[in-house]
């Protein structure tokens, strides 16, 4: 645990009867002073009356609770100023705000108040909802909710130099998790700051919704990102996926974030120009808050137990969201039963995919289903190696001009699987070891077989990309299935 | 002065203790537990044939793949029938 802030007890709680919060920096609080005094005044009325910005109004009453620190007002969510509550047994029954004659008369039991005055004033703004004070509010109230070690970074201390001192960043500059950006991060969720979300790989800690908010905060996220993050790292850390072993392997591959539904869009991601490049926001910054959340919550560290060889650009984080609009296939998440479209209450899926950035598919003269699906498969055969098979799987990316060539010949995802794993199947002699001169292949024991390229659901089909380029891309993949790892699917839940 | 919420989840590294390295084998059970790499059980062969040539009890494991920890149970059999344990990586 660490020195959490405490929550500001200093303010007494109201006593049972009539409560008014006002602020002398609003014209209809100076408006019903008059009101308050009357209210004040009567035997049978307890009043209790709290100044946001200066205890000594109103004047005429005696007793008005200082509530410049705005516990008070924060705690109990004034929004408006002059806001009129009752209380009964400690807790709020009902309020109103502003002023309206008959309404204030009805609220109190109690004719006649404010005879010489104007019958009707709006309320002013809460100085506890004031946008230049929200940030410090939240921190000064709320973050005693946040259970992390608070880290202290020296006045002489560069706060982005001392990210990097400490080893939290990924190489490039992240940004400092300060209480007040991890609460803003907080708001992005409904689900509770210490809500535990999965066990992470290799260290295998539990890891919680403020931890990743942490991490999402340095790596550049929004609020409206972190519960695309919390599904993803849910997702990367079953058992299926198999997070520890994609992060111990000298080869290429990372997770890769495939993001479908309303969600996608909502929150600005990219599934058009550039969709696996720079220059996107929401891209970026939710595939880098995963490997920040494995390298810093879970201990994965390139050099540490990150073995790999070479690595990928992709290991910095890929994530992207599938075009859907047009597109010749249903939504990828649908393939393992997360509907995200149509009448569906999810606001999205998180489907994740061990896998490598692109290599890409050049096929500028087919117009025909058939022969562009040859071009496809050419390069997909060669993935890894052309000799090795079923071993590693693969995800297609389909441009939106191949895109069209399947659509208007009617093919769906399932016909494009179909067409393409028949065009992938060998002969086992071809591949064996040795064969063609090449000592790499597959085990001489399989000679005389027909094999596919793929392991059944080896290889997945996705739709994203620009208006205008005659390509598509391919993503190598992994070790699939029980031996590596399987994609895994999950629904966004805000 | 910035105060920053630690994003490790403030862990300290937990060393595990390993058991004190015997001085010698003589008399012991030596566990050899393939990874399941290919060829891993030709180079475990040649240690397990040395070892038995020195009068060495050997034991053979082998976890089901590469890519992820042993099964807790194959650890749990292994720390209690075998005094030492060589594992193969081959690749």
């Amino acid at each position: 645990m660490g020195t959490a802030t405490k929550p500001d007890k200093s303010t007494p709680a109201p006593s049972d009867g009539l409560v008014a919060v006002v602020k002398k920096d609003c014209p209809t609080c100076v408006h019903v002073a008059v009101v308050l005094a009357q209210l004040s005044a009567a035997d049978d009325v307890q009043l209790t009356v709290y100044s946001q910005d200066e205890p000594s109004f109103p004047a005429d009453l005696e007793d008005v609770v200082d509530d410049t620190s705005l516990a008070f007002s924060w705690h109990n969510n004034i929004e408006t100023v002059p806001t009129l509550m009752r209380f009964e047994q400690g807790k709020e029954v009902e309020r109103i705000v502003g002023w309206e004659r008959s309404q204030w008369e009805e609220f109190t039991g109690r004719n006649g108040l404010g005879p010489d005055i104007a019958g009707y004033r709006p309320g002013c703004g809460s100085l506890s909802v004031d946008p230049l004070l929200v940030d410090e509010l939240n921190v000064r109230f709320g973050a005693s909710v946040l259970r992390s070690r608070r880290v202290e970074f020296a006045s002489a201390e560069d706060p982005f130099e001392a990210t990097f001192d400490r080893g939290w960043t990924d190489g490039l500059p992240v940004v400092p998790p300060t209480e007040a950006r991890v609460m803003a991060m907080l708001a992005g969720t409904t689900r509770a700051p210490d809500d535990i979300v999965a066990t992470i790989p290799p260290d295998l800690v539990e890891v919680t919704v403020e931890q990743i908010a942490a991490n999402a905060v340095m790596a550049g996220c929004k609020p409206e990102y972190l519960p695309v993050v919390l599904a993803a790292v849910e997702a990367a850390c079953t058992d299926e996926f198999n997070m520890h072993g994609l992060l111990a392997t000298t080869y290429f591959s990372g997770p890769i974030i495939v993001v479908n539904g309303p969600v996608a869009h909502r929150i600005g991601m990219n599934s058009t120009n550039n969709v696996l490049g720079q220059g996107n926001r929401a891209n970026l910054t939710i595939g880098r808050a995963l490997q920040l959340v494995v390298r810093n919550l879970g201990g994965g560290r390139p050099g540490g137990i990150d073995m790999a060889l070479m690595g990928a650009p992709s290991k910095l984080g890929l994530c992207f969201a599938e075009r859907e609009a047009d597109s010749p296939f249903a939504p990828l998440a649908g393939e393992f039963g997360v509907e995200t479209s149509g009448d569906s209450t999810n606001v999205g899926a998180v489907t994740l995919f061990a896998g490598q950035g692109p290599t890409g598919i050049i096929d500028q003269i087919s117009r025909g289903p058939e022969s562009l699906a040859r071009s496809m498969a050419g390069v997909l055969m060669a993935t890894g190696h052309p000799k090795l098979v079923i071993g590693f799987d693969a995800m297609l990316v389909v441009g939106p001009e191949h895109g069209r060539i399947f659509t208007e010949a009617g093919w769906d995802r399932a016909r494009l699987l179909a067409e393409l794993e028949a065009l992938l199947i060998r002969d086992s002699d071809e591949l064996i070891q040795g064969a063609g001169g090449i000592d790499e292949g597959i085990p001489a024991a399989f000679a005389g077989a027909q094999l596919p390229k793929f392991r059944p659901g080896g290889l997945q089909i996705v739709h994203a990309g620009g208006d205008a380029g005659l390509f598509s891309a391919v993503l190598g993949g992994w070790v699939g299935g029980d031996k590596g790892s399987t994609p895994t699917c999950r629904p966004i839940t805000p | 002065m910035t105060t920053v919420l630690d994003p490790t989840g403030g862990r300290s590294a937990d060393t595990l203790q390993a058991v004190d390295r015997p001085p010698n084998l003589d008399g012991l059970t030596v566990g050899l537990l393939d990874i399941s790499k290919a060829r891993g059980d030709k180079f475990l062969d040649q240690l397990e044939s040395r070892l038995t040539d020195r009068g060495i009890t050997v034991k053979r494991f082998m976890k089901p793949t590469f890519s992820k920890p042993a099964p807790v149970d194959l650890r749990h059999e292994i720390a209690e029938s075998c005094d030492a344990v060589i594992e193969a990586l081959a690749d």
